[in-house]
């Protein structure tokens, strides 16, 4: 009697619990690929840890907080490790739709992932899109920071090198004036000698020395 | 006018200006997938035998005629004859219009190198979409390093005809690119020097393009940098040392790029070796870890004949990886520099350091081309005596600059790329080459060889080699317009033009025709420079007979 009870639980089960079956998940693990010489081998233990964190998964959804151990299904363990799974309702006979498995999933994927050691990309849960992190934004790119710095570079450089050319033509324009001025001071100042004023030789014209010249002499004689 | 000219202070700051405007981008982005191309190492036979026939005896005479005349190109050409005179605002106007588009590589290279102060770098992952459950779709189809290009750098609209608006953040950075130019050509182009203290007749065809335009002939440049030589300087010794230097950089970028393209194949192999391995794996339950590289293929034949309609299933999607494929993909211009080169960064070790390195290696060659553009367009504007009296130096170059980055914010909008391939494409090709042929026909046949010659022996002291007679009078010039035929009869069979447009619903390029208006402005672009020449030959011969004729009347 008690055999003929096992069979037909275990029928039941195989029913729920198939591959796309109504309701049931595809899960695929790369313990090699994530881990390396320190993979683990997948044997039943982690199958029951894996039970373990998807009831713990279900009992954080409101109504579902009597999800045990035992209304975790599996079935079709691959050599991959690739295997299906179901969630029952606690009268064993209905499975858990997949829309509620789905969400509950997703909220702890992150602790589930943790327990095997895994991430999103080596423990897949098909069907079952993950929230990706976003990047961090900092609030201001960073690439405006370095624009402004080399930007007010450029111009500071731009307005010394502008006002230094400025500046140049400047003292060029002053420098021929100054000249000029010079010259007129020098012809200016009036010698002075012992207190009595010497006339410069250019400054008035020919004359006519009367100590030396004679009023017959002034003509020349043929 | 003699007297004012200002000199350069030594000649190495003379070769120094000549070598940082040549070298410039085309060495890293165009030579090297020339080179791949035209059969590899194979492709120097042409291009060094173009370098000595064609590159050298024309650099040669650039920088003589820029020496002997003393003046920017306008003036220069003048001397020469007084009918030439559209030849330099030929070149004027070339130098115009690549110094508009030219800048906005600068800009974009600014814009990468800000970005590379990040971690990851910004173009080696992919953004996520609306409700966080993957990445952006467009990203996905596309690469990161394209998505970044395409959408977060350009925000490139999906056809010309939807210009878009001007995107503030590439319009700051051509801002800060002209400010820089700016800064340097401020002080006048005698301090650029300072600042640098730097089988198939396709294959022939394209050889002697590139050693064309890599040396920057036709635009002016050269003359006025010529120009503030002193005249007994030796440039016949500077025109090979240039070119030489030119070449090995181009040379050497080759073999740069080369590298880098063996390791983004090679990475590239080996992410699709792994996708087919992990498609396979997870198809057929393997256990993880046992399907390896090199038990690929025998596994596969194993599957097939264990499990064949599983297998047919599966088959479509397994990609046959091959190395030579990857390593087929040539890539030139700015897809090169800021999506194949940026895609072998993200993947190095200290990303963070090549980007920042690589960038502002493409800033420094950038920047050093710009300055000999702008030394084009200036010298002859400060040469005017009309305009230099009435506005300072620093007031001359501050307006180009303003005028040339008002014009460049085009290049910013959301089509901004498809004009800058316009521009990139026809704006100096054929008028640099009939600029050229000029010329050398005017060096040659109008101011005469043998009076060019003793001119020459009298500023610098040494008698012209025959080389040099040989190939300005008739070896070069045959060349130029066997090229200039060819690229003309190309653009006449080829038709309508079309060009490259990103789809971002597919994540890659499509081709496209261009609408009539785009067409238009090409022709315009062309024109404009070439009709130069017979205008100011017209206009000169114009003005000549009023003035015969009035002088005939009052006589």
């Amino acid at each position: 009697m008690l055999w003929l009870l096992f069979f037909l639980v275990t029928a039941i089960h195989a029913e729920l619990c198939q591959p796309d079956a109504e309701n049931a998940f595809k899960v695929r693990l790369s313990l090699r690929t994530a881990l390396g010489d320190k993979a683990y081998a997948w044997d039943t233990n982690e199958e029951y840890l894996f039970k373990a964190m998807v009831a713990f998964s279900m009992r954080r959804v409101p109504n579902r907080e009597a999800t045990e151990i035992s209304h975790v299904l599996l079935c079709n363990v691959t050599q991959r490790v690739s295997f299906w799974f179901v969630v029952t309702d606690p009268s064993r006979n209905h499975t858990l739709p997949a829309v509620e498995v789905q969400s509950a999933i997703r909220m702890n994927r992150n602790r589930i992932n943790n327990a095997f050691f895994l991430n999103d990309q080596t423990l897949e849960f098909l069907r079952i899109p993950s929230t990706l992190a976003p990047p961090t934004d900092p609030s201001v790119p960073i690439w405006i920071i370095i624009f402004g710095v080399v930007f007010c570079i450029v111009i500071v450089a731009t307005m010394l090198l502008i006002l230094s050319g400025i500046r140049q033509r400047r003292r060029e324009n002053k420098g021929p004036s100054e000249m000029e001025d010079t010259e007129d001071k020098w012809e200016n100042t009036i010698t002075i000698e012992n207190g009595i004023p010497c006339d410069p030789l250019d400054m008035k014209g020919g004359h006519v020395n009367d100590a030396f010249v004679t009023e017959d002499e002034r003509l020349t004689p043929l | 006018m003699d007297e004012a000219r200002p000199l350069w202070a030594t000649p190495l700051q003379f070769v120094f200006a000549c070598i940082s405007y040549a070298v410039g981008l085309g060495n890293v982005w165009r030579f090297p997938y020339l080179c791949q191309m035209y059969g590899g190492g194979s492709f120097l036979v042409p291009y060094i035998i173009m370098l000595a026939v064609e590159g050298m005896p024309l650099l040669y005479l650039e920088l003589a005629v820029g020496q002997r005349m003393r003046q920017g190109s306008i003036g220069a050409w003048r001397t020469i004859s007084p009918y030439l005179s559209g030849v330099g605002v030929a070149s004027v106007v070339v130098s115009f219009f690549l110094s508009m588009y030219y800048n906005v590589i600068n800009a974009w290279a600014f814009w990468y190198l800000f970005h590379s102060f990040q971690d990851p770098l910004p173009w080696s992952v992919c953004p996520l979409n609306g409700n966080r459950t993957g990445y952006d779709e467009e990203c996905e189809k596309a690469s990161s390093t394209q998505y970044f290009w395409y959408r977060k750098t350009l925000n490139i609209s999906p056809s010309i005809q939807e210009s878009g608006a001007v995107q503030w953040e590439p319009a700051l950075c051509l801002i800060l690119a002209w400010l820089l130019v700016y800064l340097c050509i401020l002080r006048g182009t005698e301090s650029t020097g300072k600042m640098e203290q730097l089988a198939n007749p396709k294959a022939w065809i394209n050889a002697a393009t590139q050693i064309f335009f890599s040396l920057g002939l036709g635009f002016g440049s050269l003359i006025a940098f010529a120009s503030y030589n002193e005249p007994s300087n030796d440039c016949q010794k500077h025109t090979v040392i240039v070119s030489i230097i030119n070449s090995s950089t181009s040379i050497f970028a080759s073999v740069v790029t080369f590298s880098i393209y063996g390791f983004k194949a090679t990475f590239n192999y080996e992410s699709c070796l792994n996708k087919v391995i992990l498609l396979l794996t997870n198809s057929f339950d393997l256990e993880d870890g046992f399907l390896t590289v090199s038990n690929l293929e025998e596994v596969k034949s194993y599957l097939a004949s264990a499990y064949p309609s599983k297998y047919s299933e599966v088959f479509p999607q397994i990609k046959n990886c091959s190395l030579e494929s990857e390593l087929e993909t040539a890539v030139q211009g700015t897809g090169l520099a800021f999506i194949v080169y940026t895609e072998a960064i993200k993947n190095m070790e200290v990303s963070q350091l090549w980007s920042v390195l690589y960038f502002f290696m493409l800033l420094m060659l950038g920047i050093g081309s710009m300055l000999g553009n702008t030394a084009a367009i200036l010298t002859p504007l400060t040469d005017s005596k009309v305009i230099s009296s009435y506005l300072p130096k620093e007031a001359i170059s501050g307006l180009v600059c303003l005028v040339n980055c008002a014009i460049g914010l085009v290049f910013t909008m959301e089509a901004g790329n498809y004009w800058f391939d316009i521009f990139n494409d026809y704006a100096a090709t054929l008028s640099l080459l009939l600029i050229v042929l000029v010329e050398t026909v005017a060096v040659c046949y109008l101011y005469g060889l043998r009076r060019f010659e003793s001119d020459l022996k009298a500023m610098t002291g040494h008698a012209l080699n025959w080389y040099w007679k040989a190939m300005w009078g008739g070896v070069s010039p045959l060349l130029i317009i066997s090229l200039f035929v060819f690229y003309l009869s190309d653009y006449i069979i080829t038709g309508t033009l079309q060009y490259q447009a990103w789809d971002a619903s597919q994540g890659q390029l499509v081709t496209k025709d261009y609408p009539p208006y785009a067409l238009a402005i090409i022709g315009l672009l062309v024109a404009s420079s070439t009709m130069c020449i017979p205008l100011g030959a017209l206009g000169t011969f114009i003005v000549r007979h009023l003035k015969r004729g009035d002088t005939a009347s009052v006589a």
